[in-house]
């Protein structure tokens, strides 16, 4: 139902249209002057994902893999809907490589607490890049605390882009997992991971990438990609929060002991011995989210709806417009993004602080993300406590670049006299 | 909404352009640092105490306009202030900035430090920002009770 009206708005690559756009989103018609810039952070909500989360509370709601019910079965039916809709979206091979997890951070710390201890010794070499945000570093680590990895950090060049040849050189047979971001959340430089895959295979590590960034802005094709583990969050790609998704390669998944212990990640319990559930459902301890999942995937069926392409055109041409925008503002210093920059744009306005300016623009609607962006190493890699960061969203145009544009005015006048 | 001159009074972004004893003293019979995670701000305040008399006080550190303003005129009333009227300050300083526990009753000439920072009270229709007005205030807390340690605000 909703798909007929979606595709009227939208006849066809070309005819994106983020004002027509705005009007699925609720939140802009309850917040008529919003410019919303922090889609980063966490994207609004489209009224598909909203009505369909209710509508499943109202019509089809049991618990899954439990009841004989048919109601029960009818939501267990939904649930698993949604893992082959995430098998679709990322293009993986098998339903089972998809885990539903609370979010990426939640996806990073299962691989480091169970593929982690049960593959690697002391010694053994962990690398990242000073592109992460904590959520890829501080799982690494407690690991690294807990059994004596080591953590090894790729830099990045002075573009801010990674320095390939650098990761190169640090790439050795000690290196057994790379662990790097897709897009950097707080520069949005995209990195080039294909390269990186093809690089770490050949030194036999295994690659987990951080698709929180790209997984909203950009097509994912982890077959394509080779990749062994992809994280991603429901929140930014305009799903709801406390769902996201752990996509690992079966062999990987398997070979993997639990991350937690409970209900639903069993086939048989004795006090003497347990025995675990296959992947993904042995990773899926408890009652999982299963509202969340279902409006995942409504919110993968929104983006489908849109096209991946055509949403990647959009963030392209409107990053393109916000970088040519904000550059010709004085004194307004965008971060480097190495070769290709997509859907995020992290300033330094004069040396007044983040926190200062997002104030000036919240005043006029205009919401943006100010402070470390959770990637502190990078910040004082920079030498900048914080940035302050617009990024974009699919109801994004020109109009709220310039909104953004002229609320900086704005907030020089205040600081500047 | 609020006009937000109410939050960047004249006064704070004076103060937080051109902050007041900005420095650090040599050898502080006191000093703390302030940390806030949230937004990585951190500041750290020296104090020279003669007997229990603040023989002189000061601060450095990066932050907000608001978090500098704050530290600098904390270290222009404070001077020459006993610890208990420092104490005292800071009490009435953030009951206000709060608004929320009722205010202690100040001695009588602790008025005029009182009134000058009074601009720094509009945070208390931001509540995002109520940090900001008092990270210095607790590094000097800290500083007071004991030297060298860090302080946080969350």
């Amino acid at each position: 139902m909703r798909s007929a009206s979606l595709r009227s708005i939208y006849p066809g690559p070309g005819g994106f249209d983020p004002q027509l756009l705005k009007r699925e989103f609720p939140i802009f018609a309850n917040n008529p002057d919003l410019v919303f810039l922090d889609s980063a952070a966490s994207a609004q909500k489209p009224r598909s994902v909203i009505d369909g989360t209710a509508d499943y509370y109202r019509t089809d709601y049991a618990n899954v893999h439990r009841g004989v019910y048919r109601l029960s079965a009818r939501s267990t039916e939904l649930y698993e809907e949604a893992r082959e809709k995430v098998r679709r979206f990322l293009n993986a091979a098998d339903r089972r490589e998809i885990v539903f997890v609370r979010n990426t951070t939640e996806a990073i710390n299962l691989v480091a607490q169970s593929w982690g201890p049960a593959f690697l010794h002391e010694g053994d070499e962990v690398l990242i890049s000073e592109l992460e945000h904590h959520s890829n570093i501080v799982p690494w680590q407690l690991l690294r605390d807990r059994i004596g990895i080591r953590l090894v950090v790729a830099p990045i060049d002075a573009t801010g882009g990674l320095d390939l040849a650098a990761f190169e050189t640090l790439l050795s047979p000690r290196t057994k997992l790379v662990a790097v971001t897709h897009i950097a959340n707080a520069t949005g430089a995209v990195v080039p991971v294909e390269r990186i895959v093809t690089l770490a295979h050949r030194h036999r590590a295994k690659v987990l990438l951080d698709g929180s960034q790209a997984a909203p802005r950009l097509p994912v094709d982890v077959q394509a990609l080779g990749c062994d583990f992809y994280a991603f969050t429901g929140h930014k790609v305009y799903g709801p929060t406390g769902i996201g998704v752990l996509y690992g390669r079966l062999d990987a998944l398997a070979a993997m002991p639990p991350y937690q212990g409970g209900g639903e990640m069993i086939l048989h319990v004795s006090f003497e011995k347990t025995e675990y559930q296959e992947p993904p459902h042995r990773f899926e301890a408890g009652t999982p989210d299963i509202a969340g999942a279902i409006g995942l995937g409504i919110a993968l069926d929104f983006i489908e709806e849109l096209g991946r392409e055509n949403i990647l055109e959009h963030e392209e041409a409107l990053t393109g417009y916000g970088v040519d925008r904000l550059s010709r503002i004085p004194g307004l210093h965008l971060l480097g993004a190495g070769q290709r920059r997509l859907g995020i744009l992290s300033f330094d306005f004069d040396g007044v602080h983040p926190h200062d300016v997002s104030q000036v623009l919240d005043q006029h609607d205009v919401a943006v993300r100010a402070g470390h962006h959770c990637a502190q190493p990078l910040m004082e890699r920079l030498g900048l406590s914080g940035t302050t960061r617009a990024s974009l969203g699919v109801y994004n145009d020109e109009s709220d670049i310039e909104r953004l544009a002229d609320a900086l005015q704005a907030a020089r006048e205040m600081f500047s006299r | 909404m609020m006009d937000l001159r109410e939050l960047y009074q004249d006064i704070i972004l004076d103060h937080g352009r051109h902050p007041r004893n900005f420095r650090a003293i040599e050898n502080p019979t006191h000093f703390a640092q302030g940390h806030n995670p949230l937004c990585g701000d951190r500041v750290t305040v020296y104090l020279t105490l003669d007997g229990d008399r603040i023989a002189d006080v000061s601060f450095k550190g990066r932050g907000c306009a608001i978090s500098t303003a704050a530290a600098s005129l904390m270290t222009e009333v404070l001077k020459g202030k006993t610890i208990a009227e420092a104490r005292a300050l800071f009490a009435q300083f953030r009951a206000r900035v709060t608004g929320g526990e009722a205010a202690p009753e100040l001695p009588e000439p602790l008025d005029e430090e009182m009134d000058r920072l009074e601009p720094l009270t509009g945070v208390r229709a931001y509540p995002a920002r109520v940090k900001c007005a008092t990270l210095s205030w607790h590094a000097l807390e800290a500083a007071l009770k004991g030297a060298g340690t860090t302080v946080k605000t969350e």
